[in-house]
């Protein structure tokens, strides 16, 4: 199964590029995630045609679920046009020859890196995450070993005193990525490097989420219409990004914003992060504050995303 | 195929093996997604789309579907005693899976039990560990026949507020089993249920409230 970079570059692979044992193996592990919401199942991740970091775990989850009536979109940071998204976008149009899409409602199957849509996502839907670091205990305990355990005994006392000496801090908790949540009463969960601003669309969410971290060789799941809580104090409950203006472009309030700069005077301005919903705004209609200056809409047009940064 | 002619190892070696998926990548990847799907949403039913599929009885071809999609020499899998004592099963399973079969519950990863009005308890199986809880069993019962026998309530993860769900043959106190195997997650074992066509899921997850009759 090593030899798999191999064989893509000799352009000799099954459909999806894993071959069917290591999906069995992919699949076997889903299904344990899905009946243990949040917890983290180990599987052999495998050598893939591209570096970890580039989504290896989600595109593994994805390669295992995908079949050939499948409607893929890809995104990176909201953005289905980022070197990354089109990469691997790319990949899968090549390996399984299936049908992709920039617009949330017609993708049956979803991968993403940091951000979900601003649309709902239905029933019909599985959204797969690229997970970097899947143990949100890592960060305070570096043994497995140890982490394993508190998992076990439902131990999540370090996470608390961690959020609590955020609190301490800044007087609020700092934290505005990867934001904890606790799934289902049970097991504390990294949500991936989303923006806090997101966990409120995973809690009872109607699609099913699956995430993947290749390079620490975890899956984990969870269901539809699943209690997903942000984790806080009674006295510093859990707040979402709030921005004060809306999209430049398209007008819209409570989504997420990235600053874009406009030029090299500190000229600036805040535009939806989910490209495709900005777009599918505009062409309905939607006027922002800054929809009339042609820079702007060059600018934050459909590849917002590298000056975003 | 008959499968209960003689149990020689001649005769099997001569008896033509059934085939496994027409379309191996397709078909399991098909399949899968039903089983995904029902696992992601407990009570709910898919059809598997069974082709030809006509393994040796008592396998059923939706049972077949499900060990070719899941099964592989990964997987120890236990078979209850009427599907252990057909060689012509176990030599389907072998030829199209290469899953070791083994006769301790608690060893393996899939149980496949044909006659599940009188199944062994749900405790004999892996229930997992505390620190690896996804090492438990997935036991998957056939011939599901569903909408027939005394309903049962259901609640939790993938379920949106509560749906109604009934299966049988089941053994005279499975819902009480079931109950228990909810109350020590996140151990527990995995149920599929697979009838001729379609197939439903509860994880360890779903809590069950039994319905007065
Ligand atoms: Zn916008």
């Amino acid at each position: 199964m090593s030899d798999t970079a191999e064989n893509y570059d000799q352009g000799e692979y099954n459909f999806a590029y894993l071959d069917e044992q290591t999906k069995r193996m992919i699949r076997r592990a889903i299904l344990k995630g899905i009946a243990i919401p949040g917890y983290q199942v180990p599987f052999a991740s495998r050598e893939m045609p591209m570096p970890y970091g580039w989504g290896t775990g989600g595109v593994q989850v994805t390669a295992a679920i995908l079949g050939k009536d499948d409607c893929l979109k890809m995104i990176d940071q909201g953005s289905d046009d980022t070197t990354n998204a089109v990469s691997l976008r790319g990949f899968f149009e090549k390996t399984a020859g299936i049908r992709t899409t920039y617009e949330t409602s017609e993708a049956t199957v979803i991968q993403t890196r940091h951000r979900i849509p601003e649309k709902d996502l239905t029933d019909d839907q599985v959204i797969v995450f690229q997970v970097p670091i899947p143990e949100p205990l890592r960060f305070l305990e570096p043994r497995e070993t140890e982490t394993r355990k508190m998992h076990a005994l439902e131990d999540y006392g370090l996470m608390h005193v961690k959020l609590y000496e955020d609190i301490a801090k800044n007087g609020h908790i700092a934290t505005t990525y990867a934001y904890p949540v606790k799934v289902n009463d049970r097991y504390v969960m990294d949500p991936s490097p989303t923006p806090k601003f997101d966990n409120p669309k995973i809690d009872e969410m109607a699609a099913l989420q699956l995430y993947g971290a290749g390079r620490e060789k975890r899956i984990y799941a969870i269901p539809p219409y699943t209690k997903v809580k942000s984790l806080d104090f009674e006295d510093y409950p859990f707040e979402v990004q709030k921005f004060d203006k809306p999209c430049a472009l398209c007008g819209a309030r409570n989504v997420y914003l990235d600053e874009v700069i406009l030029d090299d005077r500190g000229g600036r301005m805040f535009v939806c992060s989910d490209s495709n919903f900005c777009e599918e705004r505009r062409a309905a209609g939607h006027v922002g504050p800054m929809a009339a200056d042609p820079a702007a809409v060059q600018i934050g047009g459909s590849s917002q995303e590298e000056t975003a940064r | 195929m008959e499968p209960s002619i003689t149990t020689e190892n001649r005769a099997i070696r001569t008896a033509p093996l059934a085939a496994g998926f027409a379309d191996p990548v397709h078909d399991a990847q098909g399949c899968f997604r039903a089983i995904m799907d029902v696992m992601a949403r407990p009570g709910t039913r898919k059809t598997l789309e069974l082709g030809k599929l006509t393994p040796p009885a008592p396998l059923t071809p939706a049972a077949a579907a499900i060990a070719l999609t899941l099964f592989d020499y990964d997987t120890p899998v236990w078979l209850d005693r009427p599907l252990m004592q057909s060689d012509a099963v176990k030599a389907f399973l072998r030829f199209h899976t290469v899953a070791p079969i083994l006769s301790e519950p608690v060893e393996a990863a899939f149980a496949l039990v044909s006659e599940p009005g009188s199944m062994i308890p749900l405790t004999s199986f892996n229930q997992g560990s505390a620190e690896y809880p996804d090492e438990s069993t997935t036991v998957i019962l056939t011939g599901q026949v569903f909408g027939k026998a005394q309903a049962v309530t259901l609640e939790g993860p993938g379920i949106k507020e509560k749906i109604s769900f009934s299966t049988g043959p089941t053994p005279p106190i499975f819902w009480d089993q079931v109950v228990s195997n909810n109350r020590q997650f996140p151990r527990g074992i995995d149920l599929v249920f697979a009838g001729e066509k379609e197939i439903a899921a509860l994880p360890r997850s779903t809590r069950i409230t039994l319905t007065e009759a």
